[in-house]
């Protein structure tokens, strides 16, 4: 029979692991459309939930039982600052201009929408990142404003507020 | 999704929604991650510290712990030497890559040091 220790090592892991299989593509959604490419999308999502590992124990004890999608996504918010932070020193091409469609859409998207999908999406690239990135929470991750309130660090009211901004200066942008 | 604060621009929702579509990782990316989570799964949390691949990787990073090392001085370094050689004695009893077993070794090392320079 294992002892204590290693029988909580055992559960934390379990635990880990469920969150990771359930919120893989969370992450790696977010980290794609943040970066604009699946190479730092990948270096991204790994070293979020590398870090996540780190602090899982502690994040669990201090949820209180909320869910820990926000807790995930906001490490890979701060991880992709520190990653344009690190390469603002040197020049880079824009992301925007690497952001290609996602490969998800179907072939009826492609067909139809392809013009004006990319044009959202350039619009969206075109916001503060703030905005971009709320909208990145609600729309790629189908997060509520509690959840994206939690990733960002702020207020739900402060948070509906910034979406809606966002979702205004997006339209004045793409002319809906 | 009706608490968007958005609920004026629907269309524009409709539009959101399919331009910022889920984006399934790549397999090879799923295993990659799943066998480096089962990796430090194994490891005592009290080296994940050293367990900044990009980090460790560069290096202009190596400066830090490599310092400590030397200011901790022979006893601390011989300390580094044992700690690793302990851990490298149960690395042995495991299957793994020569680069795995490369990286680990070299994380010992920056542990133990960083450990030390505390």
């Amino acid at each position: 029979m294992p002892d204590a220790p290693t029988a909580d090592k055992a559960r934390l892991d379990r635990e880990f692991t469920e969150l990771y299989r359930a919120h893989l593509r969370d992450v790696y959604s977010y980290s794609y459309y943040r970066v604009g490419n699946h190479h730092d999308a990948e270096d991204l999502t790994t070293q979020t939930f590398l870090q996540a590992y780190r602090h899982f124990e502690r994040a669990q004890r201090e949820s209180h039982g909320r869910p820990l999608r926000p807790w995930l996504i906001r490490i890979a918010h701060n991880l992709a600052a520190n990653l344009y932070r690190d390469r603002s020193r040197k020049p880079q091409s824009a992301i925007d201009d690497s952001m290609p469609l996602p490969a998800i859409h179907t072939t009826e998207d492609l067909v139809e929408g392809r013009d004006e999908l990319a044009r959202i999406l350039d619009g969206v690239q075109q916001l503060p990142d703030d905005r971009r990135e709320a909208l990145i929470m609600r729309f790629a991750l189908g997060m509520d404003n509690r959840e994206i309130a939690r990733a960002l660090g702020r207020t739900d009211g402060a948070t509906k507020v910034l979406i809606h901004r966002a979702i205004r200066q997006l339209q004045e942008i793409v002319g809906t | 999704m009706s608490d968007a604060g958005a609920s004026h621009h629907p269309d524009l929702e409709t539009l959101l929604r399919r331009a910022l579509a889920p984006i399934e990782p790549p397999a090879d990316l799923t295993d990659r991650l799943e066998a480096r989570l089962q990796t430090i799964t194994e490891l005592a949390a009290d080296e994940l510290e050293a367990w900044e691949l990009s980090a460790m990787r560069d290096p202009r990073n190596w400066a830090r712990p490599a310092a400590a090392v030397v200011v901790g001085g022979a006893a601390g370094a011989a300390l580094v030497v044992l700690r690793a050689r302990h851990r490298a004695a149960a690395r042995r009893r495991r299957p793994s890559g020569v680069v795995d077993a490369a990286e680990r070794a070299l994380r010992e090392v920056f542990s133990e040091a960083r450990r030390l320079a505390r």
